[in-house]
């Protein structure tokens, strides 16, 4: 075949292009934690931020309302029942606010679970500040054990004025693996 | 003794004999002919499952199959058509093509080419096998949107990972192989300017694959490590989230419809010209419209996910830049037609699969436009509208592309003209059938039908009984083509050397059939 081709081809451009292919490999992966960085930036998934520190008690508006639902799910094959003890609260943006959480363990074995949270509508999950929340961290329970979970948070004075709802949404996940350890 | 010798010194001028010839060849022409008729097979295949679909869907109610069985069906199709029937068609294609037309004696990696190839058909089988296993084959639909695919996947699905990992693979080598042809191998005096419009798209086309292929390859790998690895990109269990997914199978999915799109342009801009007996309107312009095509790609994933919640800036970006990319669309749609403005039309095959192609791959581009708005698109979101619209860029865009290329070709690859009679029928019986098929879905798609769904409220029965008449007429024509290009190949009127009448282009200078190896001496472009 050789002496057929005089044409001898480009080394250069097969390197190149096999670094691009690498390139974009990674690429496809780097695109995990900036859709992360993205996200917490703009709100885009509903998840809320972690511990928000306090800088002095924030300004509160007087004259505004806004509702703040509490809803809770289970993950497929969770057992927990995972209750808020309120439904829904009414607050004034910048008002400190404590609230529950009730998670009983009914299996006959210690389980470790992680709540995660969401907020609809997603855009509006910055202005939602937790000064303390059982999400930070993960929740054991022995067997037949029972939970109060305290959650403080406060809305943001400069959430927008047409929103005048918010839900807020824990999904109880159980963590086998980290149980076992 | 001496017989055997010579046998074996032939071996360096014409095919070797036997099996091995194909298994061992590292000629562009034996290449592209092995992709060309895998690639048919997989249409038949991937054809045979859309005739159940079909069927199944021919009344309201379920009678045929199994609703699981319907999904695996809906996935396979999808995949099949897309990995294992277009694209391989349009590398088959570049394979005979580009050396051809650029003057080089064969394509800058050959043994890749085999290779890029040979590890298809394992590729294929490794899908088409979980049709036979147990948990059957994978039933989460051509986008697999995790965490479907993931938690909830039959296990087969690592089948499916792996057969997406060596067809990634087999494309990423093909690209790899054409740039490196074009960029090196051009005959002298053959600037990139003054490539063919085939060449061009297929270049960009091959750069837009290197791009999003190992996208693609990351994605699958990333669902590999969920479901086996105990990692969680795509688990909110572990902090994972699916509508990642989505933004990186899009990231690789936009793209890849303009990778089953660009080829076809090129082709088409290499039939008006010549059975219109003019220059192409706008060489210069349809080069740039690719490239912007090419670039905006890019630029416009999220619009297959506007109804997952994103926030109204985006949901803005999307549709403006998805709305952009009509305009270059729209210059190439001009050209076309201008070429054809004033030229001395005569409609042979290529020529009528071209024009229809111009026609209604539009109409598949204005049904793009009509779901590009963000609002409207959460009513037609998931519905048979989404579904005539792809099938309308798809079938008479990419598939019409195809046929138009084997018909205008066909005589160059095997040196006898093709029954022009038969191949016109071939042409409106497709035609026919194809708009019989894909137009009323349209109607039951606004009327809020869903897609992927094996029955339907008794209002959509009318519609849909046209629908599976059209296909069922569409897909039966296949097999007349199959007849054709037979024929073609065993006899025939003779083809001259240009074929056509003074038609552009390199391809045109070498005999008909073209010799196993051509342009050993580069030709001189002026």
């Amino acid at each position: 075949m050789s002496e057929n081709m005089p044409v001898k081809p480009g080394r250069k451009v097969v390197v190149k292009l096999l670094g691009l292919v690498f390139g974009m490999f990674c690429f496809g992966f780097a695109l995990v934690p900036l859709y992360d960085v993205i996200c917490d930036i703009t709100g885009l998934n509903g998840k809320t931020g972690g511990r928000y520190e306090m800088t002095g008690a924030p300004v509160v508006v007087q004259d505004r309302w806004v509702t703040l639902q509490f809803t809770t799910s289970n993950n497929a094959g969770m057992p927990w029942e995972f209750q808020p003890q309120v439904s829904s609260m009414k607050i004034r943006p910048g008002e400190v606010s404590e609230t529950f959480f009730v998670a009983t363990n009914p299996t006959d074995r210690a389980m470790t679970a992680q709540a995660v949270p969401s907020v609809a509508p997603f855009a509006s999950a910055r202005y939602l500040h937790k000064t303390e929340c059982f999400c930070f961290q993960q929740q054991t329970l022995a067997a037949g054990e029972s939970i109060n979970m305290p959650l403080k948070f406060f809305i943001d004075k400069d959430i927008p004025k047409n929103v005048t709802k918010l839900t807020l949404s824990y999904t109880l996940f159980d963590l086998p693996e980290v149980a076992s350890n | 003794m001496s017989a055997v010798i010579d046998v074996h010194d032939h071996g360096h001028h014409g095919p070797a004999r036997g099996l091995m010839r194909w298994v061992l060849t590292t000629n562009h022409k034996d290449i592209g002919t092995m992709y060309l008729w895998f690639s048919f097979i997989m249409f038949l295949t991937g054809g045979a499952m859309a005739m159940i679909i079909r069927a199944e869907l021919f009344e309201p109610g379920m009678q045929l199959i199994e609703p699981e069985f319907f999904n695996q069906m809906t996935t396979m199709h999808g995949l099949i058509m897309v990995f294992g029937a277009v694209m391989p068609a349009f590398v088959g294609l570049a394979n005979w093509q580009v050396p051809l037309m650029i003057g080089a004696p064969d394509m800058a990696l050959p043994r890749l080419n085999n290779l890029s190839f040979w590890i298809l058909p394992f590729a294929f089988a490794l899908l088409l096998s979980t049709l036979f296993m147990e948990a059957g084959a994978p039933n989460f639909g051509w986008t697999f949107y995790a965490p479907l695919s993931t938690t909830y996947a039959p296990s087969t699905v690592t089948f499916f990972i792996f057969g997406v990992h060596i067809m990634g693979a087999s494309s990423i080598m093909g690209a790899i192989n054409i740039i490196a042809t074009i960029l090196n191998m051009r005959a002298p005096g053959m600037t990139l300017m003054k490539m063919p419009l085939f060449v061009w798209t297929w270049l960009i086309t091959a750069y837009l694959l290197i791009a999003v292929m190992p996208v693609l390859a990351g994605v699958v790998t990333m669902m590999l490590m969920d479901i086996h690895f105990g990692t969680s990109f795509f688990s909110a269990a572990g902090g994972g989230d699916p509508v990642l997914f989505q933004h990186v199978f899009w990231f690789f999915g936009h793209p890849e419809v303009y990778i089953m799109i660009l080829p076809a342009f090129g082709i088409v801009s290499q039939i008006i010209p010549t059975f219109s007996r003019k220059k192409l309107f706008g060489y210069t312009s349809m080069v740039y419209a690719t490239s912007s095509i090419a670039f905006l790609s890019f630029l416009v994933w999220a619009h297959h996910m506007f109804t997952v919640g994103m926030p109204l800036a985006g949901e803005l970006f999307f549709m403006y830049s998805t709305m952009l990319i009509a305009v270059p669309t729209g210059v190439k749609v001009f050209n076309w037609v201008t070429t054809m403005f004033k030229g001395s039309l005569s409609f042979e095959t290529p020529m009528l699969f071209s024009c229809a192609f111009v026609v209604l791959f539009t109409l598949g581009g204005f049904s793009g436009l009509m779901l590009a708005i963000a609002p409207v698109d959460f009513q037609y979101h998931d519905t048979y509208f989404v579904v005539a619209h792809f099938h309308y860029v798809l079938v008479p865009g990419a598939i019409f592309g195809i046929f138009a290329a084997v018909y205008y070709w066909l005589p160059k690859w095997c040196g006898h003209m093709y029954d022009e009679t038969l191949a016109k029928l071939h042409f409106w019986l497709s035609f026919v059938g194809m708009n019989l098929a894909f137009f009323p879905m349209h109607f039951v798609g606004l009327a809020g039908m869903p897609r992927r769904i094996p029955d339907y409220a008794l209002q959509f029965a009318d519609f849909n009984q046209i629908s599976s008449v059209g296909a069922f007429m569409f897909g039966a024509t296949q097999w007349l083509f199959l007849y054709i290009v037979i024929k073609t190949i065993r006899g025939g009127k003779e083809a001259t050397q240009e074929v056509w009448e003074n038609p552009e282009g390199l391809e045109w200078t070498v005999p008909s059939p073209a010799p196993y190896h051509t342009f050993s001496t580069p030709p001189e472009v002026k």
